[in-house]
């Protein structure tokens, strides 16, 4: 768990970061979003304390992470930034192993565990080992970097615009790896974008700023339904929002239960993980009013009316 | 204009190099100047003593009608070659049997013009021989660079070419040409002076390392200085070295009088001492420079990571910064090398020592042979060193950016 409080850097005249406080819990995935120069960076490299802050502090498991040296703190902690920073005159492997070599470990163990990396990152080790950052495309250096950050088995990981250099496949791709990776590893994440859809898709809670002031921090429903001022509702978008909303249910999650006599052959089958924004456009384009929620095996589970639907996109 | 009208002439001139075969520019161009030097300019120059002027011998007035016919034959095979073929190896064998074909004529030359146990008679190389040789070097520098050498064989192809020469050397060939008779006069000072050449240039060059890594660091970490520091470094590279060498003189004479210290430890106003101090102080802004700019190069997203991966800034700036900036530090190297190399020639006027006393005290004598004991050494060792230094270079730049 990280706890925030008060966190200030001042520049001059500049607040950057101004009497930020806010929760962290363990597991979970917090997004920051902000215009820029709105203190996103500024406030996660004081997580880390690459800047020192001018007021407030951190708690890292109930430890002021002031307490030790900040070399010592970024060592148990990822950082994955933009345009990944891969150490270019070293390979694949050796880059994974940086912070695992800083903790001295046994070379038995790093391998293993830069192996285990990058088979969960979709690399084949036996390939990509050996390479160096420049012979890989952008995504695989964007995975690379992951790798390297989680490579010590940080409780928690540090991300500024991950994947504000890959293009949208790719970054959906890589968005989805990384809710796997956070499922797999239980890694606490911090992560920071400019962009609105993907702090929806990835956070548990959401932090947005404004000029160095956190405005509201919350659930994404609860900041598509309750903005706290009427900057926030501009960020989510007003003028999406029901869909936004849509989009945060999943099929499994709002299907109805069958009635007795219902075969649920419906036309239409959905897997349970589709989002209720995704069920919709798929109804309206096909001109039905019902589909079918199987689970995996297609076995049907439930079913969804475009009523039930709407009703969703409006707030409780 | 689109891009298909400038892809165009292409096809169309490989076309006219497939029915008639090319002529290499280059390979006529040297030919031109080979061909001037064998026919035009005096092969060998012949002096009754060390100091009078020469008396100009062709090739063919010199060496037995068969050899003159021999030499001339393999040059135009030489020349034809590197006029039509392509394949670099080939133009390279050419290059090299040129070479020795003319060094061997210039040895029989020299030793057709001497008497038996003269030891007073000077033959010397002439214009024409060094424009023939000028001019196969370079017909065999292109000829490499065309083969695109590794750093590994470039250094090997160094070293083949130096125990070549020194093989040769060894063997007396030359012993009648008059440069060489003039280093069996000098034979042990030679000796003295390539140790202090050899010295002043790599212990120059050692102070400003140490001196200038640490600066290039402070003033990539302290962007506000850089500027001072570099022009301050600027305006010392712009003193002529005679004058710098001048301007030490009287300060470290002064040192010397007034701290008995520093005269025990060899620090004079003439002397070795005062030159190593302008090369240092020479050697400094190449060194700075680039230090500033490799670091300059090193991406500041790598930098963040390795401290948001927990190195400290130590092992950041040793195991990341100057790691990737080495190359380009290890280029300001060699310029300070070749140029040290270069400039302890001059420190010779202020009694540093090294190959350019042979190089004045020829001037002072108007003894060419004497000029030339100190000069050739002076090229063949700055030479070296900047091989050697861009095959590191290189060897260390593998990983691009
Ligand atoms: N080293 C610094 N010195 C002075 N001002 C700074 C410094 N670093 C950041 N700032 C200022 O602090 C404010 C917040 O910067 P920060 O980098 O945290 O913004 P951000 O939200 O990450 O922006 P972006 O989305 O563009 O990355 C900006 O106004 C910036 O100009
Ligand atoms: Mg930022």
């Amino acid at each position: 768990m990280i706890v925030i409080e008060n966190l200030t850097k001042r520049y001059g005249e500049t607040m950057a970061v101004d009497a930020v406080s806010m929760v962290i819990e363990r597991n979970s995935i917090a997004v920051i979003v902000g215009t820029s120069g709105s203190g996103k960076s500024t406030l996660l490299r004081m997580i880390n304390r690459l800047i020192e802050p001018t007021g407030g502090r951190v708690l890292l498991d109930g430890r002021d992470t002031g307490s030790e040296p900040g070399y010592q703190l970024r060592r148990r902690i990822g950082y994955v930034i933009q345009g990944h920073g891969l150490f270019p005159h070293r390979t694949v492997a050796e880059n994974i192993g940086t912070v695992p070599r800083l903790l001295a470990w046994e070379e038995d163990r790093i391998r293993a565990r830069t192996a285990q990396l990058l088979e969960a990152l979709q690399l084949d080790p036996a390939v990509y080992s050996g390479k160096y950052p420049h012979q890989l495309s952008g995504g695989q250096q964007q995975r690379v970097g992951v790798a390297r950050a989680l490579a010590a088995e940080p409780a928690v990981l540090l991300m500024d615009e991950p994947f504000g250099a890959l293009d949208p496949i790719i970054r959906e791709k890589a968005q989805d790896d990384l809710l796997d990776i956070q499922r797999k590893f239980g890694t606490t994440i911090v992560l920071v974008t400019h962009d609105i859809d993907e702090a929806f898709r990835l956070g548990d809670r959401v932090a947005v700023m404004s000029e160095g002031r956190l405005l509201q921090y919350d659930r994404p429903e609860v900041l598509v339904t309750r903005p706290a001022n009427p900057l926030v509702a501009r960020m989510t978008g007003s003028a999406e929002r029901a869909m936004r909303l849509l989009s945060l249910t999943t099929a499994g999650e709002a299907a109805l239960p069958l009635t007795a006599g219902e075969s649920g052959a419906d036309a239409i089958v959905v897997p349970t993980s589709a989002s209720l924004r995704e069920v919709l456009s798929e109804l309206l384009w096909r001109g039905s009013e019902c589909a079918t929620v199987a689970d995996a095996n297609g076995a049907p589970l439930g079913r969804l009316t475009v009523a039930a639907i709407l009703a969703r996109a409006r707030p409780a | 204009m689109s891009t298909p009208g400038f892809s165009l002439p292409r096809p169309a001139s490989a076309q006219q190099s497939a029915a008639l075969p090319r002529v290499d520019r280059l390979g006529a161009l040297l030919t031109l100047l080979g061909a001037a030097g064998l026919f035009l300019l005096p092969f060998v120059t012949f002096k009754a003593n060390r100091i009078l002027p020469g008396d100009p011998r062709g090739l063919a007035q010199v060496l037995p009608v068969w050899a003159t016919c021999g030499c001339w034959a393999t040059l135009a095979a030489v020349a034809a070659v590197v006029l039509f073929a392509v394949n670099a190896p080939l133009r390279l064998a050419a290059a090299l049997a040129g070479i020795v074909v003319t060094g061997t004529a210039l040895a029989a030359a020299a030793n057709a013009l001497t008497p038996a146990h003269n030891l007073i008679v000077r033959v010397a190389a002439g214009a024409g021989f060094w424009l023939l040789l000028a001019a196969l070097g370079l017909l065999a520098a292109d000829a490499i660079t065309r083969m695109r050498p590794g750093p590994g064989t470039r250094v090997l192809l160094l070293a083949a070419f130096l125990g070549a020469v020194g093989l040769t050397l060894a063997q007396g060939t030359f012993d009648n040409v008059s440069v060489m008779r003039e280093y069996a006069v000098n034979a042990a000072a030679f000796a003295v002076a390539a140790r202090q050449h050899i010295l002043l240039s790599l212990g120059s060059l050692g102070a400003a390392v140490i001196v200038s890594l640490p600066l290039g660091i402070f003033c990539h970490r302290v962007p506000r200085l850089q500027p001072g520091v570099l022009s301050a470094l600027n305006i010392i590279q712009t003193i002529p070295s005679i004058a710098l060498f001048g301007i030490l003189m009287a300060p470290l004479g002064a040192l010397a009088a007034h701290v008995p210290l520093a005269a025990a430890v060899g620090i004079r106003g003439i002397g070795a001492a005062p030159a190593a101090l302008a090369l240092f102080l020479y050697s400094l802004l190449p060194i700075v420079a680039n230090t500033v700019a490799g670091l300059k190069r090193v991406s500041p997203a790598t930098v963040e990571a390795a401290l948001g991966m927990g190195m400290t800034r130590r092992q950041t700036l040793m195991s990341v910064e100057l790691v990737l900036a080495l190359p380009v530090v290890l280029t300001g190297i060699r310029i300070v090398l070749v140029q040290n190399i270069g400039l302890v020639t001059v420190a010779a006027l202020i009694g540093g020592g090294g190959f350019g006393t042979f190089v004045f005290g020829g001037i002072g004598q108007a003894a060419t042979d004497l000029v030339l004991l100190g000069a050739i050494p002076t090229v063949v060792l700055a030479f070296s060193a900047a091989v050697l230094l861009d095959a590191l270079v290189e060897r260390l730049d593998r990983v691009p950016q």
